[in-house]
């Protein structure tokens, strides 16, 4: 085989309190896509950082093309041909597609004014484009195109950087499935150029497909790696937590009970045309699948008070009840886990306690002024009910893990006693071990009789935890298919808009 | 915590600096009339802070001081009205222009600038035209009670200082005590995220211009009989920036979430040393503001620089 592009050897990295990466080494050969997989705090992204130049390690020394190089700065890492797309795209929607390819290092002309080079901009990004397969004028501005659009953007730019080694940290994480389907027929052409790629996801359904070998890390170190035979589900995931994960996906098994909740066309701001009418039975995961955009979410917001329905009925449990605001739902046990825990689900400036009892303050208050030792004694039991792993309840949410973040934001609502649970895309982003956690929870609150609602985009969540699927398609519900009529040809037939 | 320290020190060196270079600093009349001004400052500037905790910005406290004195003055010395209830009464109007600063933040959705702003030209311009552009006042005698507030002592600590500590420990109680104030930082910190968690941050918000309306009412009413004449264009002029500036000097930050009751006192305090260090080293008055700005830039500049040092360690 050819020599390596990159060489990692022995990287360590040391944050206060935490060895990040102890002594790793990773290699990357020409035209290879190598999947790194591990849980959260794996230490994937500090290696990440420091070949992209954001960190400088404290040991360990790096080649590329068997030379040896020390990579100090962000644009030091450009120069030598790595390119990263970073999970929160780093483009601007205020300008083109044009213009964010080329930030930064405009072509000029019309010396000595140093005029912007228009025309030979979107000469060179139209080319990018077309490689990329992205038909839209290189003109249009950013914020009229998707995300997955905006991400092929980033790609273009690593491109006219002449990129040899890209880091892709979780690209497909907001996607649809056609969308992830085209990225992924995107990144092995890239390999067929003989662009290296370094490939971050949780999916493990998507390393399966692309990449020719799996580096696994844990706990900062080197777990393993598997050849493109051993990949499958099983090997990666045993290497990623160090043991066997029974119970991954718990099949429920329960008698149909009488609905909880009852939703009556409703109709959303978004799609003011077409009503949505379903129920929750007691003690069921409604999943609700679709691709983004379909109006999940806004069904969800809706029930929840977040934006207020255009018009429609919901009765819970029998009765009408009228929800004009969170504050109402919550009042009806309906609660929300929302699909932005980050910026709708958590303050992460403030400690764990602080957000766990927000939503009940006043439960912990006598006339007005909290009572801390309730409220510590609150945070402290649902952090180990919840099994949240943390310094103490007055770390900060933002200094959490994303499975701990979520874990944080079902505190909230778990402390009270729930009625309806709404999950939108509860394990985004979430590492194995505690996706296993959050849907054995979701299984455990169903059987206690809360009827959940489970919004998801990706489909072994959908199929392996809902008692029964709602398919929606731009704004309608295409369907509900019952346990035994779910398959995911089924379901993507509804999502799509066929009957 | 740590900036609120960091004030504190910078206070504590200044006055020892002041007090070497002019021993006059230490008399007990120039510390009586510093804590009175003191008291005047910190009681509005802690309004201001509550503002800009929720996220905004209060730009109208000063105008807000024009038109209550020129009310207060006309009330009590043309119409005589009896003194509690007209000094209810100015306090109820401020505080209902803090309501209506409130509504239009977050029922209209204007930024909190744009209609302080307004406000800032608005009460500026009706006091004018109220007063006639003519120079208010309440003479020299009567109204002893309400001048008390303004000039009096009680164990020869000023009024408007007690007034002030007073007001602190309330305050103090509800901001960082109270579910009230969990709320208050948490919208600022996050507003969608306290709308998630159900709190209703839109009556939050506007609450925290309420609580500023009524502060500058209070501090107005004691500043009008401080000065005891209220020349409308003039009276109150950029006492919303010595607000703004004392939270933060306090470690308000402007994005909100962020300050303490403890420390909008401690930066209205340094505000005021200042001020009083410009008039004991004979340093020509009209540098007055540069020094401010100067020692305010200077402080925020060695808050950046410890903050970079200690995330770098």
């Amino acid at each position: 085989m050819s020599s390596p592009i990159l060489e990692m050897k022995g990287i360590s990295k040391r944050f206060p309190g935490v060895i990040a990466l102890d002594s790793v080494d990773l290699e990357v050969y020409p035209g290879e896509i190598v999947a790194l997989s591990g849980e959260n705090g794996a230490g994937k992204s500090t290696l990440m950082k420091i070949l992209g130049g954001v960190y400088q390690p404290d040991a360990g020394q790096m080649r590329i093309d068997g030379q040896e190089v020390v990579i100090r700065s962000v644009s030091d890492a450009i120069s030598r041909g790595i390119g990263f797309i970073h999970q929160e795209l780093n483009v601007l929607d205020n300008l083109n597609i044009g213009e964010n390819v080329f930030l930064g290092r405009e072509p000029l002309w019309g010396w000595p004014l140093r005029l912007v080079d228009r025309r030979k901009i979107h000469a060179q990004t139209e080319t990018y484009l077309k490689r990329l397969g992205l038909d839209v004028p290189s003109e249009t501005p950013l914020r009229n195109l998707s995300l997955a659009q905006q991400q092929m953007v980033e790609i273009a730019k690593s491109l006219s950087l002449d990129a040899r080694i890209l880091i892709m940290d979780e690209p497909t994480s907001s996607l649809t499935l056609t969308e992830t389907e085209r990225l992924l027929e995107v990144t092995k052409d890239l390999r067929a150029h003989g662009v290296s790629i370094i490939y971050i996801s949780h999916r493990l359904g998507e390393i399966q497909e692309l990449a020719d070998r799996v580096v696994v890390l844990r706990d900062g170190r080197n777990a393993g790696s598997l050849a493109r035979e051993e990949i499958n589900h099983d090997n990666i995931v045993k290497l990623m937590v160090g043991r066997d994960l029974n119970h991954f996906y718990e099949h429920p098994q329960t008698a149909p009970q009488p609905p909880c909740v009852e939703v009556q066309n409703l109709r959303t701001r978004r799609y003011p045309h077409t009503a949505v009418s379903f129920d929750i039975r007691k003690g069921e995961v409604l999943g609700f699948a679709g691709l983004v955009g379909a109006g999940r979410s806004e069904v969800a917001q809706a029930i929840f008070g977040v934006d207020a329905p255009l018009s429609g009925t919901v009765r819970l449990e029998g009765e009408s009840i009228k929800i004009s605001s969170p504050q109402d739902a919550i009042a009806h046990g309906i609660y929300l886990v929302p699909e932005d825990r980050r910026n709708s689900g958590l303050i992460l400036e403030v400690p764990i306690r602080e957000n766990i009892t927000l939503p009940a303050l006043s439960r912990y208050a006598a006339a007005g002024l909290i009572e801390y030792d309730k409220e510590e004694k609150v945070a402290a039991e649902m952090c180990r009910k919840l099994n949240i792993k943390a310094p103490s309840i007055e770390a900060r949410a933002g200094n959490l893990s994303g499975g701990n973040q979520q874990k944080v934001v079902l505190a909230k609502w778990l402390s009270l006693d729930p009625k309806v649970l709404i999950f939108d895309e509860p394990t985004r982003g979430i590492d194995v071990g505690a996706k296993a956690e959050i849907y054995q929870l979701m299984r455990r609150l169903a059987e206690s009789g809360v009827a959940i609602m489970m919004i998801s985009s990706d489909m072994e969540e959908i199929l392996g935890e809902s008692d029964r699927v709602g398919v929606m398609h731009e704004g309608r519900l295409t369907g509900i298919l019952e346990r035994d009529q779910c398959s995911e040809e089924a379901i993507m037939r509804l999502a799509v808009g066929k009957q | 915590m740590r900036k609120e320290l960091g004030t504190f020190a910078l206070l504590v060196v200044l006055c020892i600096v002041v007090a070497v270079l002019n021993p006059r600093f230490l008399s007990p009349a120039n510390l009586q009339n510093m804590a009175r001004l003191i008291g005047m400052y910190g009681i509005f500037s802690i309004g201001s802070g509550i503002v800009i905790i929720t996220g905004g910005i209060d730009l109208s406290v000063g105008s807000i001081f024009a038109l209550l004195g020129v009310l207060l003055s006309i009330m009590l010395t043309e119409w005589h009205v009896p003194g509690a209830l007209a000094v209810t009464a100015v306090i109820a109007v401020t505080t209902g222009l803090g309501l209506l600063h409130g509504l239009l933040v977050t029922k209209v959705r204007i930024q909190p600038f744009i209609v302080t702003l307004c406000g800032l030209l608005f009460y500026r311009g009706l006091a004018r035209f109220i007063a006639g552009d003519e120079t208010k006042g309440f003479g020299s005698g009567g109204f002893e009670a309400l001048r008390n507030l303004a000039t009096g002592s009680l164990f020869y600590i000023p009024m408007p200082f007690i007034l002030m500590i007073i007001i602190g420990v309330v305050m103090w109680v509800v901001l960082h005590r109270s579910v009230y104030g969990r709320y208050l930082y948490a919208v600022g910190r996050n507003e969608v995220a306290a709308r998630y968690s159900g709190i209703n941050s839109p009556a939050i918000i506007a609450s925290a211009y309420v609580l500023s309306g009524l502060l500058a009412g209070v501090a107005g009413v004691v500043l009008a009989f401080y000065t005891n004449s209220i020349s409308p264009s003039s009276h109150g002029n950029f006492y919303e920036l010595y607000g703004i500036a004392a939270a933060v000097l306090g470690g308000c930050s402007l994005r909100g979430g962020e300050g303490s009751v403890i420390g909008i006192i401690i930066g209205a305090a340094l505000l005021q040393v200042l001020q009083n260090l410009v008039n004991l080293l004979g340093i020509p008055s009209s540098l007055n503001f540069a020094v401010m700005g100067a020692v305010i830039l200077l402080g925020v500049i060695a808050d950046q620089l410890l903050q970079r040092r200690s995330v770098a360690k």
